[in-house]
């Protein structure tokens, strides 16, 4: 009747128990996709419960990003739930090929068996997830000072990463930095994906004078250290979040133009291509419809890549002074905050660069497995 | 025989010479565009740089007479041609802080940011090279396991931060080592002889090298990693280990040499990196350079100090570029510059 053996059978036989706790049948047959799933849900169940007066807390006060913790909780132990009784979980992680094969789903094989990835791609979910939660989850207010007996203190089960010499708990700045260095590094890189494909596919696809003008370009700015360029531009300018960003954007282009460039080149005179101007099309349509999806592969790779860059440049910014500015928390400039201490409080200074080699290293960790996965040359 | 020696006996003199002089030419237009880069991010922000001095106490008339001095009074096209002579002549102006020429400050401090980079693109390739090459030679082992998750760390990781780890780890457990972790030099290091001056420079040197290096050596040695994957299985070096040589010869003799080709290509793409973090590093050991020199002026607003530092940090990206092309032809005895 069916194609497939229903996922039930797969995992071993659903209990009594999965209903109220999904993939624990997956968990018994020892597969750990299940356990991984498993264990989020009660995560997220233990945050449900513990913080349960926080999130009363923040459901009397109005504020968009304490609503948005609280909806994304539902929505997560919500999703968990389902998923985890239709079965899903122990389908996910598997790898027998029931999921067909087209090159998405082959390429998803091929990311799975990464295992390198796909521990990056978890790191990746769990800081996303944390990110959500922040109000939630920040034992203290990310601003709140203790001037007279909370400065300075070392970690200690009150201040799992120790206070700063304003007594503001180190925790909170950390996690609430997270956001910010996390939004500026998707933002910048989404300027710099567009910028650097429109520019390299009108360079590769026009040619000629076009081509060489947009590519002298290109060398000028390469030509520039980026952090020369940005402390210079933010030197002249006020520093401000949207100015980090869109300078992040517009010093993290040119990578991705050439390379976009090199693909158009490849595949322009594809036939395919040919026939979509025999057809009549415009340049703009042939290029947007015929050429850029097919070339779209290792851009992701490279936004991948670059989001982790684009944290890095902004924490080196934000060390210098010239990046976000206090109050608000970010992870450079708490590192800064920390510095002239480092000897005699060293935790502050630790904490948030830890957080940002973790990060980077997610973001590399899923950039390379994605290369891996996404090329078509590796042949099964 | 030197190194130049050695590329003119390969090539011959004038085509060595013609490619040279082709790459110079192709160098102006870039200069020219970097310069007005920075003349437009300059004259894109908000004021005109008097404003630096904004002081109520200043009568107008006297900023008026600043603005004609400076040529602010000038059509900007007027204007933008001077700035571009003057900069490719090597005139940057006057440092508002440091009360000297910009071309004296910068060049006190280019030596030691120079040494610092020179050490620290040591650092880089030998130790990125020699650590991609074991991992390649123990692949799938516990070694190369543990090296490909430590390259993997060392990249994410902010320079600057890894410096401040250094300052405490040096300062702290390790102090009996007796490293210096600020300066270039110490106290008393006009009363040392020539041994004792080098020596005290060397010890300085160690952690901004470290701190500036480290990252980049790690990207290195995934790369080197991956290449010298590639040339161990190719049929020359099964042919070496079938004529008997020791395995130690086979690898650095023969697979190391070709492996190292396409990893020069990655000189010119770590230069810009190098001297971006160079600028942080300084920064963080208070090393007096180029990047240190920029900070100060980026604090004071000393816009004509900032504007040569950025214009000379590309210079040396783009000088550093044409070294690098000059080298790949050096160890690829397949390329011809004709």
């Amino acid at each position: 009747m069916s194609r497939q053996a229903p996922p039930e059978t797969r995992g071993g036989r659903p209990g009594p128990l999965d209903i109220v706790l999904p993939g624990i049948s997956a968990l018994l047959a020892r597969r750990l996709s299940g356990f991984l799933a498993l264990g989020s849900w009660l995560t997220l169940l233990g945050v449900a419960w513990f913080r349960r007066s926080r999130i009363l807390d923040v459901l009397a006060q109005p504020g968009w990003d304490g609503i948005l913790a609280v909806l994304s909780l539902v929505v997560l132990i919500a999703a968990i739930w389902l998923a985890g009784n239709r079965g899903r979980w122990r389908s996910i992680g598997s790898l027998e090929p029931e999921a067909g094969r087209s090159p998405v789903a082959l390429a998803g094989r091929r990311f799975q068996r990464h295992h390198q990835a796909v521990l990056g791609l978890a790191m990746l979910a769990t800081l996303t997830v944390v990110t959500l939660l922040t109000p939630l989850l920040a034992p203290f207010d990310p601003d709140m000072m203790n001037l007279s007996t909370g400065r300075l203190l070392a970690p200690s089960a009150a201040h799992w990463m120790g206070t700063d010499e304003l007594g503001r708990d180190l925790l909170s700045r950390v996690l609430y930095g997270a956001r910010i260095s996390l939004v500026i590094g998707f933002l910048a890189v989404v300027i710099a994906i567009t910028l650097g494909t429109a520019i390299g596919a009108v360079a590769g696809y026009a040619g000629g004078w076009a081509d060489a003008i947009l590519m002298r370009i290109v060398d000028l700015f390469l030509s520039f250290p980026r952090l020369v360029l940005l402390i210079t531009v933010v030197a002249v300018f006020q520093p401000s979040i949207p100015l980090i960003v869109i300078v992040l954007g517009l010093t993290g282009w040119m990578g991705v133009s050439r390379l976009v460039r090199g693909q158009v080149l490849s595949v322009r005179e594809r036939e395919y291509v040919q026939a979509a101007r025999a057809l009549g099309y415009g340049p703009g349509r042939v290029l947007g419809r015929h050429i850029l999806p097919n070339v779209l592969t290792p851009v992701i790779v490279a936004a991948t890549l670059g989001i982790g860059n684009a944290i890095l440049a902004e924490a080196a910014l934000s060390y210098l002074g010239l990046g976000v500015q206090p109050p608000t928390a970010s992870w450079g400039n708490i590192i800064q905050s920390g510095g002239d201490r480092i000897i005699d409080a060293w935790w502050i200074s630790t904490f948030p660069g830890l957080a940002i080699v973790l990060t980077v290293m997610s973001f590399n960790l899923v950039g390379d497995g994605l290369r891996d996965a996404l090329d078509p040359r590796h042949v099964e | 025989m030197g190194i130049g020696d050695r590329v003119v006996a390969r090539y011959g003199g004038p085509t060595l010479i013609r490619y040279l002089g082709r790459r110079a030419l192709q160098a102006i237009p870039l200069l020219i565009g970097i310069v007005t880069l920075i003349f437009l991010i300059l004259h894109l922000a908000p004021g005109d740089p008097t404003a630096v001095w904004f002081n109520p106490n200043i009568p107008p008339e006297v900023l008026d007479r600043m603005r004609v001095n400076m040529g602010l009074d000038q059509p900007l096209h007027v204007q933008y041609l001077r700035w571009v002579k003057a900069f490719l002549s090597g005139d940057f102006g006057y440092s508002y802080t440091q009360f000297r020429p910009v071309r004296d400050v910068i060049g006190d401090a280019l030596p030691n940011t120079l040494l610092l980079s020179g050490t620290s693109l040591l650092v880089i390739f030998g130790v990125g090279c020699a650590v991609g090459s074991v991992q390649a030679v123990r692949q799938y082992r516990l070694t190369d396991s543990l090296l490909t998750f430590a390259t993997l760390f060392l990249y994410s990781m902010p320079g600057f931060w890894l410096g401040l780890m250094l300052i405490l780890v040096a300062s702290t457990s390790l102090s009996w080592l007796g490293l210096p972790v600020s300066g270039m030099t110490s106290v008393d290091h006009s009363l040392l002889g020539p041994v004792g001056k080098f020596t005290d420079v060397a010890q300085h040197l160690v952690l901004p090298t470290i701190a500036l290096g480290l990252a980049s050596a790690a990207g290195v040695a995934r790369y080197m990693r991956g290449e010298m994957l590639e040339v161990i299985q190719q049929d020359y070096i099964r042919t070496a280990r079938a004529k008997g040589l020791s395995e130690r010869t086979v690898i650095l003799r023969h697979a190391l040499r070709n492996a190292l080709i396409p990893v020069v290509s990655l000189l010119g793409l770590y230069l810009p990196l190098l001297f971006g973090g160079a600028l942080v590093i300084e920064v963080v050991f208070s090393w007096p350079g180029m990047g240190r020199l920029m900070y100060d002026g980026i604090l004071a607003r000393d816009y004509p100090l900032v504007m040569a530092a950025s214009f000379l940090f590309a210079v040396l990206v783009v000088i550093g570029n044409l070294i690098a092309d000059l080298l790949y032809a050096f160890v690829d005895p397949r390329i011809r510059y004709e």
